[in-house]
């Protein structure tokens, strides 16, 4: 474990990842303080020049009005004692992951049956063609008339986003095992149900995994939207909307500061959703683990 | 001349008769009618090596495949002992343990360990317990100089190991005959040259027989009992060559007289068809 650290704290790729992170918070700081060390005499050229270009004079276009990373960490460590806060994360980590197992658990046998059955195949798939485009968020309306509660319909929308990419990844995933695996294992005296168990199911476990990934990244995007559209849902526990509630409640309340906060909040809870996932694919797919 | 006599170990090979009788295979009969497999016999006696030589694409493949039951015929008989595989009446054969396919790039079971994908066949067809398996598979892969590797992933081996992974892996079958489909097309010659011998020490341990497809003259005439010549699509013998080196052979067969001079027996008949089959490539292309 040590020398894991060791080995991490004196890689170039650790300190340029550090270094990148860095430069990045001290341009954005001096592009939100812009204002401040644009007020002296001599950098009237530069406020004409924007002038010229139709901006505002007074500070940097864009990054100028934009809150400053200190500004940010103090508004944060504000929120990190309110119940509010954190509800919000447990709000949309409990939608996401309702939406996302639920996605899962019917995605993947579905997505099986439309490979090894052409029946599965011909029946359901046109259908599941002409919905596939329709945008998840597009059924937040209708969700939200279909479902007896706002919970539900959120969580719906949520299911959406992934079901899709994970019926698609496992479809793809078990038609393009090669055909020598079933040929080998149809020669060694493999059944029906051998071929599915031992070949189709670990032959498609990388796109699970694969479709899993892209499918949790797109449940997040979806989550932050549905809740900002449907208001949150339990608008009556104050701030208890979950993390998109959370970013539009900012922005009506004019603090910017916990908008950008919100932002941040929901890049972390991605990151972690999707290193979950990656630690749970290596787990499951050992045979790749080793290349 | 019984060449199999002199060589050592057990009793003479009494199962793997493989008789290919008029064999015509057509793809596509109603539109394009191109004919793979033309009137095509050979007869290939119980544990001989046959290489079956030929240019890439003139239907060798398509043989090993009526073989091994993955594809039809459309006329013709393939006889295993005397049981008929397949014939103008019943064109697909079923596919079975007695006949083991080790496939051109290798279908080792990546998602498996060495070990796991070498004791699957046996296990599958309710042969041995998976604990008897285990023990056969390792005795095995040890015998074949695959001890240490038996709980890493074939991804984790070099690509001799696979190949060898998986002529065990066939072998734990307990097959009549081996179908081998240019398996070390992919391989570097050094690696190539260890894989012919490490092949012939596990058939003089393993007696079956081998059904060995190549384009690379020097290896068939280095492994093979017989040598079956095809002429390019379509695919029948041109030529059926008996080599008289006696076995068990090793590498020094490669620079003896006799083996130059079968080469040269055959060398024009074999360049003969590459330059068929590529110029009709070239008409196609």
């Amino acid at each position: 474990m040590a020398t894991r650290l060791n080995k991490i704290l004196t890689s170039s790729v650790f300190w340029r990842g550090v270094i990148s992170i860095v430069l990045f918070l001290v341009l954005w700081e001096l592009g939100a303080r812009s204002k401040q060390w644009m007020a002296p005499e001599y950098f009237a050229p530069l406020k004409a020049f924007l002038g010229a270009l139709g901006f505002k004079k007074d500070y940097l276009p864009w990054i100028g009005v934009v809150p400053a990373p200190s500004a940010v960490l103090a508004a944060w460590t504000d929120v990190l004692t309110s119940a509010g806060y954190w509800t919000s994360w447990y709000m949309s980590f409990f939608r996401v992951m309702g939406g996302f197992i639920a996605a899962m658990l019917i995605g993947i046998p579905f997505g099986l049956a439309l490979a090894v059955s052409r029946t599965a195949y011909g029946t359901l798939f046109p259908t599941f063609e002409v919905l596939r485009p329709i945008p998840p968020l597009a059924w937040v309306p209708a969700s939200i008339i279909f479902w007896p509660t706002q919970e539900l319909s959120i969580t719906f929308v949520t299911f959406l986003g992934a079901f899709y990419t994970i019926v698609i990844n496992v479809l793809g995933g078990a038609r393009s095992i090669d055909q020598r695996y079933f040929q080998a294992a149809q020669s060694m005296g493999s059944s029906s149900w051998d071929i599915f168990r031992r070949v189709i199911l670990p032959g498609t476990l990388p796109s699970i995994v694969v479709g899993s990934a892209v499918g949790m990244g797109i449940t997040w995007e979806v989550v932050v939207a549905a809740e900002m559209i449907s208001g949150g849902g339990s608008q009556a526990a104050g701030g208890g909307g979950g993390l998109g509630f959370f970013i539009w409640n900012s922005y009506v309340g004019g603090s910017y500061e916990q908008i950008v906060v919100g932002m941040i909040s929901i890049g972390i809870a991605g990151y972690l959703s999707s290193e979950l996932l990656r630690a749970l694919g290596k787990y499951v797919t050992p045979w790749l683990r080793v290349r | 001349m019984d060449l199999r006599a002199p060589e050592p170990g057990g009793p003479a090979v009494t199962r793997g008769h493989i008789l290919i009788d008029d064999v015509v295979k057509v793809y596509d009969p109603e539109g394009a009618a191109v004919m793979a497999v033309d009137h095509c016999s050979l007869d290939i006696d119980a544990g001989e090596i046959c290489m079956i030589v030929g240019p890439s694409g003139c239907g060798k493949t398509t043989l090993l495949n009526a073989i091994a039951g993955f594809h039809d015929i459309t006329s013709g008989t393939i006889l295993l002992d005397g049981a008929v595989l397949c014939s103008k009446e019943r064109p697909k054969a079923e596919p079975g343990p007695d006949r083991i396919v080790v496939f051109q790039n290798g279908a080792l079971f990546p998602w498996k360990t060495n070990l796991d994908n070498v004791v699957f066949g046996p296990v599958m067809q309710g042969k041995l317990t998976p604990k008897e398996a285990v023990d056969k598979g390792r005795a095995m892969m040890a015998d074949a100089g695959l001890a240490g590797v038996e709980l890493n992933y074939p991804g984790e081996v070099s690509s001799g190991m696979r190949r060898r992974v998986e002529i065990v892996r066939a072998l734990m079958n307990d097959p009549k005959v081996l179908l081998l489909d240019e398996p070390y097309r992919a391989l570097d010659s050094l690696t190539k040259s260890v894989m012919h011998e490490a092949l012939l020490e596990i058939y003089y341990k393993n007696k079956v027989t081998i059904f060995f497809i190549t384009h690379d003259l020097e290896e068939a005439i280095f492994l093979g009992h017989k040598v079956a010549i095809m002429t390019t699509r379509p695919c029948k013998p041109k030529k059926v060559l008996t080599v008289d080196i006696p076995h068990p052979r090793d590498y020094g067969v490669l620079t003896s007289k006799r083996f130059r001079e079968l080469i040269e027996e055959t060398n024009d008949a074999v360049h003969e068809e590459a330059l068929k089959a590529f110029q009709a490539g070239e008409k196609e292309g």
